[in-house]
């Protein structure tokens, strides 16, 4: 018999080889206690938060958890069905109208998590003889999509428009085509041209999606993301996007005005056949999603706090992913693997926790440490953790280059 | 429609700065086997290659070019 598991050898003996050395597993954090958005006790010790997707810090918003509770009293803990059969109570469509009128759409899609919907979506919509034409720094879910459709799929250079032109050009002019863009790119934190971007595909022809998974909520004046701020809501056709960042919760959607919407919840599969979101997940969305609408403050204080960080980072010599803060991520770009490893275990050890990544998650041969800001982190935390990232860089040796 | 050996040559000079541990380039060579390319170089790669003719190399026809050879008839298959 071959033993199917023998193909990951090299990955899990290069981790096992990091272990046995004592290196702390990047992968295998445990939160024992989570005290609010910004703090957590990991390994018996109190750690701030900076590598969360609670950017808005609505996890322990009380409205929110009230209605949580109340629907998880109501409705029980699950639906135990797809939102095809059994699985759709009331509070799925009031989350439904909830985003509705966040975007301003007519029609809304709740899937079970961000990446099925873009699964789902991007599966679905380009089918055998279309094409869907998508940024390499795409995310995974968007790329399994691709793999999960018939469609051609065509990659640009990141962020490039002249590439994407390029590209568009080549392909036949009869041909459906889907451009998938992303408002905010994950791993570097610098936004898409979107302006530039979907002029030209609508030039080609081309029908648009943005996944707006960490622009949502603090983008724009109505926090619909780079697709508001970038004034281009009238042309994109689709926006995906999460509950598992700034709406606090889980959960994936997809909304669009395009008139014949409502047929994808007939055939899109990552819809169908799952089980749909338990109602208080649901409920509590929905609370969540309205709030947002509303708190510039929160917004207000997200961008200083992140412009802070951005600037003490910048001020010390690391090198970031941006060179101004472009979005609530910011990037440190390491030198290699095991300088990244040794520095995240050490500002760990310090009491903070930042996200380390590394390719495929990154743009080819990146090693990162990424930090992300929530509303509710304090000048006080910033400042603790800048002194961390001090500390650290002395500790595995990092050299800095005169501050820019 | 340029031809098929000088296809080969420019495509095995494309490669030559991808090629670290300076493996001999030939018909049979594969990307991930000989090369031990990641997704994310061969993709790139192919962006190069889609450049250099100006033809499109879909993604999802990755899996049946596994080595400099396939790549070769693809691109005079599509060259023009």
């Amino acid at each position: 018999m071959i033993d199917l598991l023998d193909k990951f050898d090299a990955i899990a003996g290069e981790r096992q080889a990091y272990l046995d050395a004592g290196g702390r597993d990047p992968v295998g954090v445990v939160m024992s206690k989570v005290l609010s958005p910004t703090r957590a006790i990991i390994n018996g010790r109190e750690t701030i938060l900076m590598g969360t997707y609670n950017y808005m810090g609505m996890t322990f918003d009380p409205d929110v958890i009230a209605a949580s509770e109340a629907a998880v009293r109501d409705f029980g803990a699950g639906t135990t069905g797809s939102r095809s059969l059994n699985g759709t109570y009331t509070s799925h469509r009031e989350c439904e109208n909830a985003l509705k009128e966040f975007y301003g759409t007519k029609y809304a899609m709740v899937f079970s998590t961000g990446y099925q919907a873009n699964l789902g979506v991007v599966s679905t919509l380009a089918g055998r003889g279309d094409y869907v034409i998508l940024d390499a720094d795409s995310h995974a879910s968007i790329y399994d999509g691709c793999s999960m459709g018939n469609a051609d799929i065509v990659r640009f250079r990141h962020n490039s428009v002249e590439d994407l032109d390029k590209r568009l050009g080549r392909l036949p002019a009869e041909a459906g085509k889907l451009v998938v863009l992303e408002g905010v790119y994950s791993m570097l934190g610098d936004i898409a041209p979107l302006a530039e971007m979907v002029a030209v595909a609508k030039r080609h022809g081309a029908m648009v999606l943005v996944d707006e998974a960490h622009a949502m909520g603090f983008f724009g004046e109505h926090g619909r993301g780079v697709t508001e701020a970038a004034g281009v809501e009238d042309q994109v056709d689709f926006i995906i996007g999460t509950f598992s960042k700034s709406v606090g919760t889980v959960g994936g959607f997809c909304v669009s005005n395009h008139p014949k919407f409502e047929a994808l919840r007939l055939v899109c599969r990552p819809y169908v056949f799952t089980a749909s979101l338990p109602p208080a997940v649901v409920a509590s969305s929905a609370v969540s999603i309205r709030k947002l609408m509303h708190d510039h403050d929160k917004r207000r204080r997200l961008w200083a706090s992140t412009r802070a960080m951005h600037a003490g980072l910048k001020a010390r010599g690391f090198t970031l992913g941006t060179a101004s803060a472009e979005s609530a991520i910011i990037a440190v770009i390491m030198p290699d693997q095991m300088t990244t490893l040794a520095m995240w275990q050490t500002l760990l050890e310090a009491g903070v926790y930042v996200n380390f990544a590394r390719p495929p998650a990154t743009p080819t041969g990146t090693y990162l440490l990424r930090c992300s800001l929530c509303a509710e982190h304090t000048p006080g935390q910033i400042a603790e953790i800048l002194a961390a990232f001090d500390a650290a860089a002395v500790a595995v040796g990092l050299t800095l280059p005169a501050a820019a | 429609m340029p031809a098929r050996d000088t296809i080969f040559a420019r495509i095995v000079e494309l490669i030559g700065p991808l090629n670290k541990k300076a493996v001999p380039l030939a018909e049979a060579t594969s990307f991930s086997n000989d090369l031990e390319m990641d997704s994310l170089t061969v993709m790139d790669l192919v962006a190069n290659i889609e450049d250099e003719w100006d033809i499109v190399l879909p993604l999802n026809m990755l899996p049946e070019l596994e080595t400099i050879g396939q790549v070769a008839d693809a691109v005079a298959r599509l060259a023009k």
